[in-house]
């Protein structure tokens, strides 16, 4: 019998093996009110109707093609080279993402451990998951790590971390014991040394930090994992993963854990997702690791294969006591992710990463010399910067948007104190004149 | 297969050397044999309460990880940290080079509900029957 029983006589059969009479006999059960509700629809429309519909309503989006952005913020605009969408969409990879029978997939098992492998490299230290949803999910698993391994009751977190992570982080420890305790930042929007010394004490089993911050800046870690370890507590570091390509990696600032948000390398901005969440994390770590895993082998013939590793470690064997029970993982953003720091290599991004901080610097600068705007040009960033207007952002941001312009995130949105203060980012994607004509329409402000 | 005399024996096979207040443990014989290949051990911390018949460390193998349950209540003095870069001393040496962790009694009469050698042997003599 097919699938989809559509015929009388496919029908009369299956009532028959159900023992029933009638179809209004077998669903006797349900109250005759329900059974036939009015669903109120227009009229059908035919499909050259429907694609005019769904172009027309498409059409009231403002895309970033369609705009010049500048908009950040924990999603960033970055060319994306054809290839990756290309590869990514082999239906050999894009039908069979999630191998649920892995070994049998053996390309699949493959992309996800060379994308461990790039992680491991970009990030510094030893061990890739085989990733998570998005960066949020993954600081929020790396949270529950530091939790476990030290089996201590709270987590110690910097105010600069984006704002949905700490959202998520404390949904995630919602109805458990745990509690999450925040330092501010200071001025500058860098993290509050005095105030993170004063509340490291022997209840905090991990610190998080963001660099590039939430505000753009580039932390100064310096001295922090030694206080950090001396204190028997973890370190976890989220980083925008492209920014690695030019400033200090997590394993050279002494970060036990690597978790965050790789949409950068390759994931287009979309409405937000799908993204990618990267976590990779020291040697001694590698059994908390959540999450699935891919690891290189040897098959019975003694010819190399890859596997899923480190399972007894996981919810399949030990449920009730794993520290997670993540099982699936963001495949088809890793793999985008693989195959875009594949074509550009090493070389690659770093330069890319050069290009990011040379347009948000030159950009800088620019707005520097504005008169209704101050930037602080001594800060370290990346590719993304605070502005303080002394006029009414909202004002800003209905005029330049006038003009095709997205010219920031208001960031008292998510502080309040910083009232008509706003994040700009300038990416590759920005020449020198689309960068120019911003300003000019920020002078005329 | 080996079970000394001189130690006391639990139903989820781990033994008990009992040596006045305080007790080392490991695994018995019959246990390192289905647990197949040792890769890893998470020991307890030093001064962690256990309590009996609960998780205390977990052992874990090419097969799958297990729970290695307290034979009697107490807290952790010591745990065998060579075990850490070679785990496979579980497999080599159960009773001796491959103990688990040490503990200090806080009910030593618990000790009563432990198996005899000669119990235990008689215990899986009967399971692998079935």
């Amino acid at each position: 019998m097919p699938y989809l029983s559509l015929t009388e006589e496919e029908k009369d059969a299956m009532l028959v093996q159900a023992g029933v009479r009638s179809f209004d006999e077998l669903i006797k059960d349900i109250p005759a009110s329900l059974r036939d509700p009015r669903i109120v629809l227009p009229p059908s429309l035919s499909e050259p109707e429907v694609q005019d519909l769904i172009l027309k309503l498409g059409r009231r989006n403002t895309t970033t093609q369609d705009a010049l952005s500048f908009l950040g913020a924990g999603s960033y605009e970055h060319f994306i080279p054809a290839a990756v969408f290309e590869i990514v969409g082999r239906q050999e990879f894009l039908t069979a993402y999630t191998p649920y029978q892995p070994e049998a997939s053996q390309g699949t098992l493959q992309a996800i451990y060379e994308y461990q492998s790039l992680m491991t490299e970009l990030t510094g230290l030893d061990v890739s998951n085989a990733s998570h949803y998005d960066g949020a999910t993954s600081l929020a698993e790396a949270a529950l790590v530091a939790l476990k391994h030290t089996d201590r009751p709270k987590l110690l977190v910097a105010h600069s971390v984006h704002p949905h992570y700490r959202e998520t982080i404390r949904t995630y420890l919602a109805g458990t014991p745990y509690k999450v305790e925040e330092f501010g930042f200071d001025r500058k929007g860098n993290f509050d040394r005095e105030e993170f010394f004063a509340k490291l004490d022997t209840g905090v089993a991990g610190v998080i930090f963001q660099t590039p911050n939430f505000f753009g800046n580039v932390e100064d870690l310096e001295g922090v994992s030694e206080k950090i370890h001396a204190n028997g507590s973890l370190m976890i570091l989220t980083a925008n993963p492209l920014s690695l390509g030019l400033f200090k990696s997590p394993g050279e600032w002494g970060a036990d854990i690597a978790a965050g948000e790789g949409q950068p390398l390759g994931i287009p901005m979309e409405f937000g997702g799908p993204y990618l969440g990267y976590f990779v994390t020291s040697r001694a770590l590698m059994r908390r690791i959540p999450g699935r895993l891919a690891g290189l082998t040897r098959d019975a013939d003694g010819k190399r294969a890859f596997c899923l590793t480190l399972q007894a470690r996981e919810q399949h064997i030990r449920r009730e006591r794993a520290g997670s029970n993540i099982c699936s993982n963001q495949a088809l953003c890793a793999l985008s992710a693989c195959v875009y720091m594949t074509l550009l290599g090493k070389k690659g991004i770093c330069e890319i990463a050069e290009i990011n901080w040379d347009r948000a610097t030159y950009l800088r600068k620019k707005i520097a010399r504005l008169k209704n705007f101050e930037v602080d040009l001594a800060q370290p960033v990346f590719n993304e910067f605070r502005v303080k207007s002394n006029k009414p952002f909202v004002k800003i941001e209905e005029k330049l948007m006038a003009q095709g312009i997205f010219p920031g995130v208001a960031l008292d949105f998510f502080y309040p104190e910083l009232e008509d203060q706003f994040l700009v980012c300038a990416t590759e994607t920005k020449s020198r004149e689309d960068l120019d004509r911003f300003v000019e329409a920020l002078a005329k402000c | 297969m080996d079970f000394p005399e001189n130690l006391r024996y639990t139903k989820t096979h781990e033994w008990i050397a009992v040596e006045g207040a305080k007790a080392r443990v490991g695994v018995t014989e019959y246990a390192q044999k289905e647990i197949s290949d040792v890769v890893f051990v998470e020991l307890p911390k030093q001064g962690q309460a256990v309590q009996q018949a609960k998780t205390a460390a977990v052992v874990e193998s090419v097969k799958a990880a297990f729970d290695i349950y307290a034979p009697v209540s107490g807290k952790i003095t010591n745990a065998n940290k060579t075990l850490e870069s070679n785990p496979g001393l579980i497999n080599q040496s159960p009773y001796v080079a491959g103990w688990i962790f040490e503990l200090e009694l806080s009910s030593p009469a618990e000790l009563n509900t432990l198996m005899t050698a000669a119990q235990y042997h008689e215990a899986i003599h009967q399971a692998s029957k079935h």
